[in-house]
């Protein structure tokens, strides 16, 4: 099934009799060759470009829930590559031209709206450090423009310039950033995967791992026993609690982080816009909701939802930043449960077992990775080498002293 | 969440801030064989278990003291609260 502008029109004029789903529902085969556990966007990415990029095949998706259950469909939605460290910026930018043809690439309307990012600074010092950051942005070919007061009030001029205490100086905007529908981003991947063949199994939790000599065989899932001669986990949040049963420890806590959105309002806000002097975020949803979020609750948290001072204080960030959003009714609140890392950065990379791969501790910011993450986890099951992009997401960057840690804080998880 | 504080009673969650696993109260030693390894363990590797979790709490804005804290991950239940300096005096918090 293709879809096309011609494809809605006939599809209108006959009752919409014609869609189909989008993917079949198999059942699990006896082996495979390659077996992703998770069914969220970076395993459903990974799974696609196995198959479409690398040319492999017997590859099964294993989702203990329902596709897309997990922080894919949780999160804010924001896609940006405006990172600092060479460890973390040409992956985050790979990202980004990937995002820039994800829908032509798989014929799937991912809303996909550069619609930019502006990062406000408030004191001079942080100035400094956005330009120097915009910096290098541009060496790894991202785009960055620094923007003094009066270009951020042209843009944004619903925001509180006189606030005493956190007086907005400029911002850093990254232009090619915005956001994208997240359930449009794995349903694409899903339909993408199930169309060359991959079998994406959901209601089917992996509870160990089969592992003989040092080398994986196979998982043991509520469906019974596969085989399979590689193993790639891509489980988000649950990272630690999966890796146990193959005797690892991770550098990584789970962590609770809520998103809200309000009533749907008149277009008032232009991108993404995020406050420099507390944890602050907002963008507007097509439906005309304000998205927005700002700080981890801080605690290891396994219960997917958080906790009130945490809705406070992002509400108070809110006020501080456009006090116009005192008017809103908020509509909706959720959490979902992330791998915080040790640095703030991921992992992609083989383990000590023979055959079993990991792609864990996106914190906050995994959305955005997505195709990049999909397109190096598969690169390296295919290949066992990483991808150029994702050299630096070793697992053993610890113990070596190779951390990339972004904002310096250390080996605090919930300070990332 | 209200934390049972052995001395001051239920107080707010919110008058703490939060370390990590109480392990951390398990330094290794540093003179000993293998200490690079082992205080790479000890700084990076985490159990985080879902279900009860034995953490470090500090009560930043009340008496200042370090709490160890016993807590369901899954549900936010808090289970008991005693002061890091009895856990550690009883012999660290495994
Ligand atoms: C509130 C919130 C807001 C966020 N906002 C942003 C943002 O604006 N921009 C951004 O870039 N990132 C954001 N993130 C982070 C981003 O959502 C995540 O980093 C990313 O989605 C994680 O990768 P995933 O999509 O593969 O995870 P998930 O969708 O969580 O996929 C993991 C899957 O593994 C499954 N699983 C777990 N255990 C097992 C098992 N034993 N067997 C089988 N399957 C299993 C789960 O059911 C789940 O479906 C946000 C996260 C949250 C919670």
């Amino acid at each position: 099934m293709h879809f096309s502008g011609l494809r809605v029109i006939r599809e209108a004029l006959t009752g919409h009799k014609g869609w189909k789903p989008l993917w079949r529902n198999p059942e699990p085969q006896p082996a495979y060759d390659y077996i992703i556990v998770g069914g969220g966007g970076h395993g459903l990415a990974t799974a696609y470009y196995l198959a479409k990029t690398f040319g492999r095949a017997r590859i099964a998706v294993l989702e203990k829930s329902w596709l897309g259950s997990g922080n894919i469909g949780r999160n804010t939605t924001i896609i940006r590559s405006n990172y600092l460290l060479p460890g973390n910026e040409p992956f985050y930018e790979f990202s980004m031209k990937l995002w820039e043809g994800l829908e032509q690439e798989f014929n799937f309307n991912a809303m996909v709206s550069q619609r930019g990012i502006l990062n406000l600074c408030h004191t001079d010092a942080q100035r400094d450090a956005f330009r120097r950051r915009g910096n290098a942005m541009l060496l790894a070919g991202a785009d960055a423009e620094l923007l003094d007061r009066e270009q951020v009030r042209a843009m944004a001029p619903f925001l509180n310039f006189d606030n005493a205490r956190f007086p907005i100086k400029g911002g850093l905007l990254q232009r090619r950033a915005g956001t994208a529908r997240h359930d449009g981003v794995a349903w694409g991947y899903a339909r993408g995967a199930d169309m060359r063949g991959v079998d994406l199994i959901q209601n089917c939790e992996v509870t160990g791992f089969r592992i003989d000599g040092g080398r994986i065989s196979g998982v043991e899932t509520t469906r019974g026993h596969i085989a399979a001669g590689k193993v790639g986990v891509a489980v988000a949040g649950s990272s630690s609690r999966v890796m146990a049963m193959a005797g690892m420890r991770l550098p990584i806590e789970s962590h609770v982080l809520q998103a809200f959105v309000s009533e749907g309002l008149k277009p008032t806000i232009p991108g993404v816009i995020t406050f420099g002097a507390g944890h602050f975020y907002v963008s507007q949803s097509d439906k005309g909701g304000l998205v927005f979020g700002g700080d981890i609750d801080g605690y290891n948290s396994y219960a997917q939802r958080g906790n009130l001072p945490v809705i406070e204080d992002v509400a108070e960030g809110g006020m501080a930043l456009m006090p116009m959003i005192g008017r809103a009714r908020l509509l909706r609140v959720w959490g979902g449960i992330m791998d915080m890392s040790m640095d703030g950065s991921p992992i992609i990379d083989r383990t000590p077992v023979e055959g079993l791969y990991l792609n864990a501790g996106w914190c906050y910011g995994g959305f955005k990775a997505t195709p990049a993450s999909g397109y190096a986890f598969a690169h390296l099951l295919a290949t066992g080498r990483p991808h150029e992009t994702a050299s630096a997401y070793r697992l053993d960057r610890f113990a070596r002293g190779h951390v990339i840690d972004e904002k310096g804080v250390g080996a605090q998880p919930n300070l990332h | 969440m209200l934390i049972p504080h052995p001395l001051l009673g239920l107080r707010d969650a919110q008058e703490f801030t939060y370390l990590g696993d109480a392990a951390l109260l398990n330094r290794p030693d540093g003179m000993a064989e293998g200490a690079e390894a082992a205080f790479a363990e000890y700084v990076y590797l985490r159990d985080n278990p879902a279900g009860v979790h034995r953490e470090l709490w500090f009560h930043e804005q009340g008496d200042r003291s370090w709490l160890v804290v016993t807590r369901d991950t899954t549900t936010h239940e808090i289970l008991g609260a005693e002061l890091a300096r009895d856990v550690k005096l009883k012999g660290g918090a495994a």
